[in-house]
């Protein structure tokens, strides 16, 4: 029976930090080519599976780009207020990415 | 072990030592530092600015990062740079790159020159603030002031509602104030990658390897593995490659570590904007120099039709007072959402709708995404709330934060059994906080000539 793999397991980093005042960009990097294309293809990270993930439309992805010379994939949300307004929890939207960790790949 | 390009190659290019990614904000490590003076480089290096700190620093015109951080790695950088004999430059001073800090930073030089009894130097300074007066002329004249991000153009409004706004330099006040023989340089906001590419462009190596080698050392050691920040690394740019060496003996600079980097903070991978143009690095190769150095070839500059250059503006938005509560009955953690909304409410009753953000950011749920948290709706066993009031006044923000925090306590949940308090108080108290701002200006303006926004100014330092 196929089973699945976290994302965690199978990337070297996993981070999300500020793009500018208005944008929060994603990065997931892998350490080996077969990892960076099974992910890719698995589309476990695709435009569709990021709106469900983060609960958000397409239109707030701003950036979704498969960068094959750091083997890593590269999202950029636009926020949803700009970085250090009243109530905003991450002013460096550093923390962002942890939703990411639990990803289930298929193997 | 030998240190780490302490070795001098033939035919060697320019080598600038980038010690922090951000002087001040946490203090350079000085072993990787050392390491990188012995190596005899030809420059120091580094950018002491981000717009990620929020927007406070700017609009209260205040730096994040404390005096003492600031003068302990601005005192690294000049003792070194004067015993080598070499320029040492900063830019972006004080988090912020405002007038104040560029004035802050320039103080400190001559205060450290004088306690360090180095023999008189130039020491060539540029500003960067905009008045608001002329983004006003612009925009009445019918000139655009671009949003970016997908931000409108700047109204008249917003520009009112502004407190400060620094333009984003590029090379050029870099370039002028060295060729006006400046032994050392204090910034105002410029890009990250101008400080490390003005002086290549001068030196005549190729603009696209030059913007690319000032993007890929203004994080210094984030650009190696393994992960740690503040230590110190040496790049070098030739006519033909840009070489990236980390300092650290744990740490080397290696493919993955250096594309990484290179996407690092910016939406897309691929291009890095600044005044004059952007660079295109899609073509670009990485390749493993030696052990600890990453050699890169191939970005493409590419020449901006239109001189624009980008405004980074902050307005205040009141005073502010925090209050912290905890709870911990599950029955209470349930239905948080209701006691929200009574203190919301209570808080309605006495100042209305309007002249005031009152915000509670719920930790142990969605403190930290928002409305983004896949896990909202399984809360912690125990739950933080930060309540936050803002109004224009300060004791109506503190009645404000004080009211919805005390409401919380006696918030009426229908089958609550603990009925002698509703929340945990870590303190009775609400603090008041920095001010609140926010960020006005994400935007572009354009200029004909891009050393217009920055004037520069030169004097003597030193004993």
């Amino acid at each position: 029976m196929a089973g699945t793999i976290p994302l965690s397991e199978l990337a070297k980093a996993i981070r999300s930090k500020n793009a500018g005042v208005d944008k929060i960009t994603f990065d997931v990097i892998f350490r080996d080519r077969a990892n960076f294309e099974h992910v890719r293809d698995s589309g476990v990270i695709s435009r569709a599976a990021i709106c469900r993930l983060f609960n958000v439309p397409d239109t707030r992805i701003s950036d979704h780009v498969e960068f094959e010379a750091a083997l890593a994939i590269k999202f950029t949300l636009f926020r949803k207020a700009p970085s250090g307004s009243v109530g905003d929890g991450d002013v460096f939207g550093s923390q962002q990415y942890a939703p990411l960790l639990g990803v289930e790949v298929p193997i | 072990m030998n240190a780490p390009t302490a070795q001098v190659r033939a035919n060697r290019g320019l080598r600038i030592l980038c010690p922090n990614g951000h002087l001040g904000f946490a203090p350079t490590r000085e072993g990787s530092f050392n390491i990188g003076l012995s190596a005899t480089p030809d420059m120091i290096a580094c950018d002491s600015g981000s717009c990620d700190c929020g927007p406070v620093p700017l609009g209260s015109d205040t730096s994040t990062s404390p005096l003492a951080w600031q003068t302990h790695d601005i005192e690294l950088m000049l003792v070194g740079a004067r015993k080598l004999g070499v320029p040492m430059m900063i830019g972006s001073a004080g988090d912020t790159g405002t007038n104040s800090r560029v004035d802050r930073y320039v103080r400190i030089i001559q205060e450290l020159a004088v306690k360090h009894n180095l023999p008189r130097f130039k020491l060539g300074y540029f500003y960067s603030e905009v008045p608001k007066d002329l983004v006003r002329r612009k925009i009445s004249s019918g000139e655009a002031v671009t949003g970016l991000d997908s931000r409108p153009d700047l109204t008249l409004e917003e520009l009112d509602a502004t407190d400060q706004i620094v333009a984003v330099a590029g090379v050029h006040p870099y370039m002028k104030l060295l060729d006006m023989g400046a032994d050392v340089i204090i910034g105002g906001r410029s890009s990250d990658c101008a400080i490390f590419a003005a002086p290549a462009i001068r030196k005549g190596y190729p603009e696209a390897l030059a913007y690319y080698y000032g993007k890929i050392m203004e994080c210094a050691s984030f650009c190696a593995e393994p992960y740690g920040g503040k230590e110190s690394i040496i790049g070098e740019i030739t006519m033909e490659d840009v070489k990236v060496t980390a300092m650290l003996p744990e740490q080397r600079c290696t493919i993955a570590s250096v594309a990484a980097h290179s996407m690092y903070e910016r939406p897309n991978p691929y291009y890095e904007y600044f005044l004059g143009g952007h660079i295109d690095m899609s073509d670009c190769v990485y390749e493993q120099f030696d052990e600890r150095t990453t050699r890169i070839t191939g970005p493409r500059f590419v020449p901006a039709a239109d001189l624009r250059v980008k405004l980074e503006g902050a307005g205040k938005v009141g005073e502010r007072f925090v209050g912290i509560v905890g709870v911990r009955d599950p029955y209470t953690i349930a239905n948080i959402d209701q006691v929200i909304a009574w203190a919301r409410n209570e808080v309605r009753a006495r100042f209305g709708e309007e002249g005031y953000q009152l915000t509670f950011t719920v930790y142990g749920r969605d403190g930290i995404m928002g409305e983004m948290e896949p896990l909202r709706d399984h809360p912690g066993h125990e739950l933080c709330i930060v309540v936050q009031g803002v109004a224009k006044e300060r004791d109506r923000a503190e009645e404000i934060c004080m009211t919805a925090f005390r409401q919380m306590f006696y918030a009426r949940l229908p089958n609550v059994k603990g009925t002698a308090g509703g929340v945990a108080f870590l303190l009775d108290e609400v603090m008041q906080a920095s001010p609140a701002y926010r960020w006005t200006l994400n935007h572009t303006m354009r200029v004909k000539d891009p050393m217009e926004l920055f004037p520069v100014h030169m004097i003597e330092a030193g004993v």
